[in-house]
């Protein structure tokens, strides 16, 4: 297996606090299924945002798909974003966009043909359980279904690396563990899978996940096994 | 870069929600627009008169003898039109007849016209060929020998601080225009600054789901230049409504002077233009600002 994601010494520091992250040094394998726990205030977020590439680090190398992110030019990282599917812990839904648009956005914004957009978009919708509501705006939906509909927009254009923040804190266990199915069925399809969660359930439920535990911004047990 | 409308599918353009006029900007454009028109429409309108004048009095010149005694004052005329008549400079010439310098005397004398004793000064309007600029001081050298009381005046001596006041009008209505360009511009970049802060999460989303900076300012291009288009377009209407009205009651008023100061077919191009001008600068301007604030996102 070839790494998709490399950490080298990465360091991350918000202004002129002390490092939220430290010595990070860590390859995560291609068509791996990771989960990442740590207690609140670990650093988990600040971890994921490294990895979705909503931040660079203060010191270090990230490497995505070989490629190093801390110098790669800034018009050239919406290109990586796109093989990357997030669930944000707050969903991110567009409130004034429809469930259906929501969960097309991420196909337009790859510059999907319309046509070719409304039969996945239905299909995922369908399965995540919301298929009868596809013209229901966001705040019409309890927190469990927006959640569905955050993981549908996430996995709509099949990433190589889909990253989930407490994907499954809002639903019902049963939904969970579908949930944790779906991400399951794309990890078998490659789809490198990172999940930060204190579902304990859920860290139980998969035979062949990997963990990475993060304790004051620093990793305990770099990719270690369960 | 683009700057075209594009024709975006129905979810995109609704990435912002807010309709068409929702907030102040148009209408704040639509009123600069209709300031804007009506300071162009001036400054093209006095520059056309301008030129109309220059052309007009251009080698125009009276030569007003003014000897009292009348067979010297004949004799004077006889030989001034004699040397008018062989000179290639001179295009034109002809002796004002004494009824026409009666009627220009009478609002001073009256109707009941002039005393015979009167001396009237005879008048002979001359038009140069403006090619000849040589023309000029030779009449003038002729008018000292054969009338030397005389006078020579060319009409662009009286007219002439007319239209250098119309020139000097011409460049104000030109500053203007450009002061509301920048105006406008200013309004514009507020409108997108004000949109990037009210739309700040739907862009976040977008530009982690990885849209481009291009495709994010796309959006702002359009819905500014749209609205700025709008707002160009109702300024536009209700200037032209204003210069219509304006130019009628010129026309009423039978003035030679202002009825000529037409706007012409060109000039009325250029200001249906200015909508079209106000909707790319928007477009512009909004793209700048939305480029330069996504500058600060990684």
């Amino acid at each position: 297996m070839t790494h998709i994601i490399q950490f080298e010494n990465v360091g991350l520091r918000y202004g002129n606090a002390s490092e939220t992250l430290s010595d990070l040094s860590f390859s995560l394998d291609r068509g791996g299924f990771y989960f990442l726990t740590g207690p609140s205030g670990a650093g988990k977020t600040s971890l994921l945002k490294l990895l979705y590439l909503a931040q660079r680090p203060s010191r270090g190398v990230v490497r995505l798909f070989g490629d190093d992110m801390v110098t790669m030019a800034r018009d050239k990282l919406p290109a990586y974003r796109q093989r990357i599917g997030v669930v944000f812990q707050d969903f991110r839904l567009i409130p004034h966009l429809s469930i259906f648009e929501n969960v097309a956005l991420p196909l337009r914004v790859a510059g999907q043909d319309e046509a070719a957009i409304g039969q996945p978009v239905t299909e995922i919708l369908n399965w995540v359980g919301l298929g009868a509501r596809t013209d229901a705006l966001p705040q019409t939906l309890s927190g469990g279904e927006q959640q569905r509909v955050a993981i549908a927009r996430a996995v709509i254009t099949r990433p190589d690396v889909l990253i989930a923040d407490e994907p499954t804190g809002n639903v019902d266990p049963d939904m969970a563990l579908r949930l944790l199915r779906l991400f399951e069925a794309l990890n078998q399809l490659g789809t490198t899978v990172i999940v930060a969660t204190h579902d304990v359930q859920l860290l139980t439920a998969l035979d062949h996940g990997q963990m990475l535990r993060l304790d004051q911004g620093r990793l305990v047990d770099p990719v270690g096994v369960r | 870069m683009r700057f075209s409308l594009p024709d975006l599918p129905p979810a995109e353009a609704q990435l912002f929600p807010e309709g068409r006029m929702a907030g102040p900007m148009p209408w704040v454009i639509a009123v600069m627009i209709f300031l804007t028109v009506l300071a162009a429409a001036m400054g093209i309108a006095l520059s056309r008169g301008a030129a109309g004048l220059d052309a007009d009095l251009a080698g125009r010149v009276t030569l007003q003898l003014v000897e009292a005694n009348p067979i010297r004052r004949a004799k004077q005329a006889d030989a001034l039109e004699r040397y008018l008549a062989g000179q290639d400079g001179v295009r034109l010439f002809q002796r004002v007849s004494t009824a026409e310098v009666t009627a220009l005397l009478e609002p001073w004398f009256g109707k009941a016209g002039l005393d015979a004793d009167l001396p009237v000064p005879m008048m002979i309007d001359v038009v140069l060929d403006p090619t000849k600029p040589q023309t000029l001081p030779r009449l003038r050298q002729a008018v000292a020998d054969l009338a030397p009381s005389a006078r020579l005046e060319p009409h662009g001596q009286w007219l002439g601080p007319l239209v250098g006041v119309m020139g000097s009008l011409v460049w104000l209505a030109g500053l203007l225009v450009l002061l509301m360009a920048a105006a406008c511009c200013a309004i514009i970049v507020l409108a997108a600054r004000s949109a990037l802060n009210t739309h700040r999460a739907t862009i976040e989303v977008m530009h982690l789901l990885g849209a481009s900076d291009p495709q994010i300012a796309r959006l702002f291009q359009r819905r500014l230049g749209l609205d700025a288009l709008f707002g160009a377009s109702l300024g536009l209407f209700a200037g032209s409504l204003a210069i219509l009205l304006l130019g009628y009651r010129f026309t009423a008023m039978g003035s030679e002077l202002l009825g000529s100061l037409g706007l012409g077919a060109i000039g009325w191009l250029a200001l249906l233009a200015l909508p079209l001008a106000t909707a790319l600068l928007a477009m512009l301007a909004a793209r700048l600002t939305v480029l330069a604030a996504l500058r600060h996102m990684l």
